[in-house]
């Protein structure tokens, strides 16, 4: 088994058999999930912060519920109401919460590097990247891919499932932190990634990025798709300057129920949320059966916990226990 | 001037002594502020100062085209007199003060004012006056009133002249008055709010960048406006390949324009920034080796005809801030030359040329402009000198560099050349790389 990093800032900072290690994992706490009383011991005593200097009520809550249901002392700073609004530094912050004394600090900010900067500062804590910027948001591609591994139905330890597996990525992918953490992790597991966007919302350069193919088509691809990931157009970052109008957008690349049906029928349709229905996915595709979005969700406070507890480590595993 | 004692006499002795005009062994024997003899084994009688420059280099004081003091309003940064001791202790005798202070250098009152603060300071301060008044952009200096208090160079630095057509009268005015206008080539609507070089780095790390072409619009735009007005244009810290390439088919077709580089353009790619430390943020942004090679090019072949520091301090918290956010620029003042020694396969009298007469000219501090600076080291010359052991290895320690801020990239990297004494007016203000007062 190798090495589990000490903080989880990028998605290249796991291997194919670390990645295989947190989707082995958080099909323990996914039981551990669906108990009457979902909550382990695994983390007693532990304390876990979340620094959220942008605002996600979801990954928050994710993230909250993760550390709770294993026990975990968690500390919630929110950059609204805490002294970060009075001007206190990035730098200062850390070090109060370092003072205070934390196993773990799980941090979003709208600047890329921030989570990086962090864990060059701390000593021993924990950092997770809850997602920073434009840059990485590790958790969400490990959901994604527990989702499509579920939705494959392969076995147990299984992550052979993803050898060749045709990801098709559409969307903003120049501003996603998501979809720069989903290409890396696909790849790290053998897929075939296929980027589909505008060539204004593609990074300006793809040099050294695992994709297997770039296009501005999407009819072209899409009977060529085992899973589709839909991005949202990051109006908030400035992405309505990229294209001439989102009615514009939506024609070339919304998935429409239309696009639906050239799928192949067992394909799988993933979206990070939040979605922005009618933009980059119909309202119907979100409800169909092939659509995962809600699993999605569910399945990341299991991640979330698996990482957690491989990061934290020693803590004994219930289920591991029993086997 | 402040009431000072004059200085005693100096032999510089033992040293090799090199100029714009060759190289030859030579004590230099320096008395009231100016060179009196140059010979073999000058005699030293009782109180004479010796500077010992046994195997070093005996050379006219460098000068820096492009400093930032950011004296008045940043003085948390730096101070005219803690960047005059960081000039004086990297061996310039002189350096090009950026208008780009609080308030801007674009008044007669404000350029008075930093000469006043520059006053007895360890180097000498020439002021570069802005183009546009608040380097807004939007209306022109009174660019006659401050070239009437020796003004000699305008620039807008921390931001290009965006109007070309505002740029263009600039051009047409300064040809009147005699005085070069540098520009900072930086197209705000392509460089929008880029904060490292736009290509492969950016987009791994998620950081907006801006585009190699943000530069090069700007250069290739200005050279057609030095051409059309015959307006003098010094191009400030050129990065990219593209842009030296402009500048080189301009000059060979005898357009009067001039270009510098910064040290960390030929010494830093921007891979640099992959640890988001943003120490290693500055503008124009760290670029990829081929355009890193290509400004080493540019100085073997002579298209670049200064190095300059762009020596920009900023305090501690600043630079602890998100990439991002925190602002753009580095110290340079202490490491140029070893940076320069150590990094490029230039002749030592070829990188005394970069950093020393061919700036002073470019800023009209030579002789040839009724100036003091940039040598050459002759009887009856000014005694700006340096004296460089070019062999010796030092390693960069911020807390001992002499600005007040401590945001050197180069943290723990060892150098081969350094500045052994520094003379000013004929006061040795650096002695075995002490600054004296």
């Amino acid at each position: 088994m190798t090495g589990f990093p000490t903080h989880l800032l990028s998605m290249d900072d796991l291997d194919a058999g670390s990645i295989a290690q947190v989707l082995r994992v958080t099909d323990s706490f996914a039981e551990v999930g669906r108990r009457a009383n979902p909550k382990v011991p695994t983390l007693r005593g532990r304390t876990v912060a979340t620094l959220f200097f942008e605002d996600s009520t979801r990954t928050r809550m994710s993230f909250e519920t993760a550390a709770k249901r294993m026990s975990a002392d968690v500390l919630s700073f929110a950059a609204g109401s805490s002294s970060v609004k009075k001007g206190e530094s990035l730098r200062d912050t850390i070090e109060t919460i370092q003072a205070i004394g934390m196993d773990a600090v799980i941090i979003r900010h709208s600047s890329s590097g921030v989570p990086a900067r962090v864990a060059q500062w701390v000593d021993n804590c924990a950092v997770v990247n809850a997602g920073d910027g434009w840059h990485q948001h590790p958790t969400q591609a490990l959901l994604d891919l527990y989702t499509v591994r579920q939705s494959l139905g392969g076995g147990d330890e299984g992550t052979d499932a993803f050898q060749g597996l045709r990801v098709t990525i559409v969307g903003d992918i120049r501003h996603s932190r998501v979809a720069r953490s989903q290409i890396t992790a696909y790849a790290a597991l053998g897929a075939e990634v296929t980027l589909v966007a505008p060539a204004t919302l593609l990074p300006p350069s793809l040099e050294g990025w695992p994709v297997a193919s770039v296009s501005h088509d999407l009819d072209r691809v899409l009977d060529r798709t085992d899973v589709i990931s839909l991005l949202r157009l990051q109006s908030e970052r400035g992405s309505g300057d990229y294209v001439p109008t989102m009615r514009e957008y939506s024609t070339g690349y919304a998935l429409t129920a239309r696009r639906a049906l050239q799928l192949p029928p067992d394909a799988i349709i993933l979206h990070p949320g939040p979605m922005v229905r009618g933009v980059e996915i119909a309202s119907e595709v979100a409800e169909l059966p092939s659509a995962r979005i809600t699993d999605q969700v569910g399945n990341g406070v299991a991640v979330r916990m698996a990482v957690l507890f491989l990061l934290l480590g020693q803590g004994t595993l219930e289920s591991e226990r029993h086997d | 001037m402040t009431d000072r004692t004059d200085p005693p006499d100096l032999v510089v002795r033992g040293g090799t002594v090199v100029d714009a005009t060759g190289s030859r062994r030579a004590d230099v024997r320096v008395s009231g502020g100016a060179v009196v003899e140059l010979g073999e084994g000058l005699d030293v009688p009782a109180g004479t100062t010796v500077l010992d420059a046994g195997g070093c280099v005996v050379a006219p004081g460098l000068v820096d085209l492009h400093t930032h003091l950011r004296e008045p309003g940043r003085e948390e940064a730096e101070t005219v007199a803690t960047g005059t001791r960081a000039a004086a202790l990297g061996g310039f005798t002189a350096v090009v003060a950026m208008p780009n202070t609080d308030p801007p250098l674009d008044s007669a009152e404000s350029v008075r004012n930093v000469y006043a603060l520059a006053d007895g300071a360890l180097a000498q301060v020439a002021v570069a006056g802005a183009i546009t008044v608040g380097r807004a952009g939007e209306r022109l200096a009174p660019m006659a009133e401050l070239a009437a208090l020796g003004v000699r160079l305008f620039t807008d630095d921390g931001d290009g002249v965006q109007s070309a057509g505002l740029m263009r009268r600039a051009l047409q005015y300064a040809t009147g008055l005699g005085v070069v206008l540098g520009q900072h080539c930086e197209d705000r609507s392509l460089a929008g709010g880029g904060t490292m070089h736009e290509g492969e780095w950016s987009s791994r790390l998620g950081l907006p960048g801006q585009p190699a072409e943000a530069e090069e619009v700007m250069v290739a735009r200005d050279i057609a406006l030095a051409r059309a007005t015959g307006g003098r244009v010094h191009f400030l810290h050129l990065s990219t390949a593209g842009s030296l390439d402009l500048v080189r088919r301009a000059r060979a077709e005898g357009v009067p324009v001039t270009a510098e580089v910064a040290p960390h353009h030929f010494t830093l790619t921007d891979d640099c920034t992959a640890g988001y430390d943003p120490v290693f943020k500055v503008n124009p942004p760290l670029r990829p080796r081929g355009d890193v090679d290509a400004v080493k090019r540019a100085l073997a072949d002579g298209t670049a005809d200064a190095i300059a520091t762009d020596h920009a301090p900023h305090a501690p918290e600043l630079k602890d801030l998100p990439f991002d956010q925190a602002p753009p620029g580095m110290l340079g003042l202490q490491t140029a030359l070893a940076l320069a020694v150590t990094e490029l396969d230039l002749p030592l009298d070829r990188i005394l040329a970069l950093l020393s007469w061919q700036p002073a000219a470019i800023a009209k501090l030579d002789p040839a402009h009724g100036g003091t600076q940039g040598g050459p080291v002759a009887q009856g010359a000014p005694a700006n000198l340096v004296v460089v052991d070019p062999t010796a290895t030092w390693t960069v320690d911020p807390t001992a560099l002499a600005s007040r801020s401590r945001n050197t990239p180069y943290a723990g990297r060892t150098l081969t050349g350094r500045v052994r004494h520094t003379v000013l007016a004929g006061e040795p203000v650096v002695i075995d790389a002490e600054a004296q007062r």
